[in-house]
């Protein structure tokens, strides 16, 4: 009976000297295994799997860097990568979009409230329910956008048809709930813009876009940032758009990287795990670009201020 | 008085223990299979509790999954957790599961019963290294379903000949109606097309050879084929922007007027039915005469029935593959799918034009392709596709289309 208070004491002592270091570790545990589960390990694996050959079925074979030599010479690839980047330039249109609708939408009126979920509403539908939307939009002969250039032109132009004209209607669908998106990040950037400055700066005869860019965005800064990023990782991963609206077509020329990975390693067609892996290893560098000039930028903005 | 109700409680508990271990005794059969749609569904249901009454000790137990879901699950659970039977299809799709090792080799139940001749028709499609690895159940016809009442319209026949049916096309397009309708979103409808070119030009070896790998792309029979082809793309007789359009879309362009002509499976005389049209406006005809010199060939995709390496139960699952070739159970079957029996003694519903057109249509034929998704290998098939899909949008590519689909053949055949 002596004995068991002996056996306790020490480790509550070391659980109470230690509780302060280990508390974190604890609530972070399950979200670290999460992720290390969920999102590294298959990190690595994709990484090896896109030396190998291999049909998800028979023994896998080592090719070397043979799938990334296949890639560089690989015409579809090549209009994967062409049109990320279209996607990536033209996506960044819905961060002045959504700043513009955010200002428009900033102020008080009866109802206010009403408009700005409605502009919101695209945002809150899937991207399939979009996807589809737009599909029926564009739609030959009987979408309303190829019977308003039928009736306007003579002839219907059917976007989704045109191999021209087909990335471009797929970035259009999805910047309508991007902009959405934006305009929500603005819009609450916009309520704490400090009313004292902006006073000061029509005292001093500031108005329009000079009020705008000088006293505004500054204060904006951390929404254009979160806007930026989302945008960015938003057009790199585009899939779902690609996939109802055309599934890649007309012949895969809107297609994009992380539609083609789906197409090679899991698709009807596919199954070369392999080669679906480097390109995944492709994009993901890509991103990592991207993603790693943001975290650079925050670290440095934490240690400035 | 003693003696009774124990007795009594004996016989009541002897007969409850050989209740028990008859259920026991009853063997199970797992079957996964893909025939989630409502007719296939029913159709299946009425087959396993067929073979159920026939053999009362095995207990077939079906797990349905989702048609397009189907197609990825069917790799997990081969390698993972293995049914005793699964759906797949005939040709070059069953390949890579018969390369792995996944697919147990049948060829005993084709001997001992007699299925080299019955279903002697598929019997090639099965047939890999001299061995079948699986019973096919059901196909169905590809060809020219057209719009009864259109044809009336502009006064044209049912053609015989290409050069017939290129004439009728003229008279649709001073209609204003497509001549030929199809909805490439998809891709596969493309291909239909493709294969009818190719084998009615070339003929039933010449498109295996190319679906094989056999034959360069750039090969002046294949341009010959698209040359054929050309002369319903460059006048403009087909429906323009197919490549956004789904094949069920095209569908109701024929049930609309719009369109005269559709190169279709069987399974679309649902979908135009649905659109209102009936016996009387539908029409089939085989997909008219290209190369006189070459015997007629069809398209038949096959629906078949395979014993995974894993299966628990491979001697049960036998059984099942024998009873599911039967003639008279195959008759059944199909009735309710709506397809052609495989084994040649079966018989089909002669109230449905379509089905006993295209019965006698393929028991007359001299070769039956898969479908070039089916004969092709799925990387050659994508991008064979994509080719087709872009050469009726724009035919002048016709050039960069076929070296670009050769420089495919070298490299995926080469594997």
């Amino acid at each position: 009976m002596t004995a068991l208070p002996d056996a306790h004491g020490p480790k509550r002592s070391w659980w109470k000297s230690n509780q302060q270091k280990l508390t974190p570790w604890l609530f972070l545990a399950p979200g670290i295994f999460m992720f290390a589960v969920y999102v590294v390990w298959p990190i690595f694996a994709s990484f090896q799997f896109s030396f190998y050959d291999w049909d998800g079925l028979s023994p896998k074979e080592w090719v070397g860097w043979g799938n990334y030599q296949e890639l560089w010479g690989d015409r579809n690839f090549i209009i994967s990568l062409k049109n990320n980047l279209i996607w990536l330039v033209l996506y960044m249109l819905a961060v002045p979009a959504g700043l513009g609708i955010a200002i428009f939408l900033n102020q008080t009126v009866s109802g206010i409230r009403i408009y700005k979920s409605l502009f919101f509403f695209p945002f809150v539908i899937s991207q399939v329910v979009v996807g589809l939307m737009f599909a029926w939009f564009y739609a030959p002969n009987f979408g309303l956008f190829f019977q308003l250039t039928e009736w306007l032109f003579g002839t219907g132009t059917a976007v989704l048809a045109n191999p021209d004209y087909a990335t471009y209607g797929i970035i259009v669908a999805g910047l309508w709930p991007q902009i959405a998106y934006c305009m929500i990040l603005y819009l609450t950037g916009l309520n704490n813009v400090a009313p004292d400055q902006i006073e000061a700066a029509r005292l001093d005869g500031a108005k329009g876009l000079k009020m705008l860019w000088y006293v505004v965005l500054p204060q904006l800064r951390p929404a254009t940032f979160i806007a930026v990023v989302v945008t960015v990782i938003g057009a790199l991963r585009s899939f779902d758009l690609v996939s109802i609206m055309t599934n890649g077509g007309p012949f895969g020329q809107t297609r994009v990287l992380s539609f083609y990975m789906y197409e090679k390693a899991l698709s009807e067609y596919g199954y070369r795990m392999g080669y679906g892996a480097a390109i995944a290893v492709v994009l993901f560098l890509i991103m990592m670009v991207f993603i790693a000039g943001f975290v650079w930028k925050m670290v440095r903005d934490e240690r400035g201020h | 008085m003693l003696r009774k109700p124990l007795t009594a409680g004996l016989a009541l508990s002897i007969a409850l223990l050989a209740g028990t271990s008859a259920i026991a005794q009853q063997r199970v059969l797992t079957f996964n299979t893909d025939t989630s749609d409502p007719a296939p569904k029913a159709a299946f249901e009425a087959l396993i509790a067929d073979f159920e009454a026939e053999y009362p000790d095995i207990d077939v137990q079906v797990n349905l999954f989702d048609h397009e879901g189907y197609k990825t699950a069917i790799r997990n659970f081969l390698t993972a957790d293995s049914p005793d039977l699964a759906n797949w299809y005939a040709g070059n799709r069953m390949k890579p599961f018969v390369d792995a090792g996944q697919f147990m080799d049948v060829s005993d139940v084709w001997a001992d019963n007699g299925l080299n001749e019955q279903l002697a028709s598929a019997a090639s499609s099965m047939t890999i290294d001299d061995k079948q690895w699986g019973v096919p159940y059901t196909y169905y016809q590809w060809g020219m379903y057209y719009n009864k009442a259109l044809y009336e319209q502009v006064g044209a026949k049912v053609p015989e000949t290409y050069d017939e049916f290129v004439e009728n096309c003229k008279l649709f397009k001073d209609a204003g109606i497509d001549c030929l309708t199809t909805g490439t979103s998809a891709m596969w409808p493309g291909a239909g097309i493709f294969d009818y070119f190719n084998l009615r030009t070339n003929g039933y070896d010449f498109h295996m050879q190319l679906t094989g790998g056999e034959i360069p792309w750039t090969d002046e029979r294949v341009r010959e084929t698209f040359a054929q082809w050309n002369r319903l793309v460059e006048p403009g007789y087909i429906t323009a922007n197919a490549a956004a359009i789904d094949w069920q879309d095209a569908a109701a362009l024929m049930s609309q007027g719009k369109a005269a002509n559709y190169v279709m499976g069987n399974f679309a005389v649902a979908t135009f039915k649905d659109g209102g049209m009936t016996d009387d406006t539908l029409g089939f005809f085989p997909f008219p005469t290209i190369n006189p010199d070459v015997a007629r060939a069809e398209d038949a995709p096959t629906d078949t029935v395979h014993i995974p390496a894993g299966a628990k139960n491979p001697e049960d699952a036998k059984t099942f593959l024998a009873f599911l070739a039967r003639a008279d159970v195959q008759t059944k079957l199909n009735a309710a799918l709506g397809q052609l029996p495989v084994n040649n003694e079966s018989t089909v519903d002669e109230a449905d034009p379509f089905l006993s057109q295209g019965f006698e249509m393929l028991s007359t034929a001299s070769g039956l392709a898969q479908f070039f998704d089916r004969d092709a290998p799925a990387e050659m098939a994508a991008s064979g596709m994509e080719g087709f899909q872009e050469f009726m949008a724009y035919p002048d590519n016709l050039e960069d289309i076929l070296t670009r689909l050769e420089s495919d053949r070298q490299r995926i055949y080469a594997k």
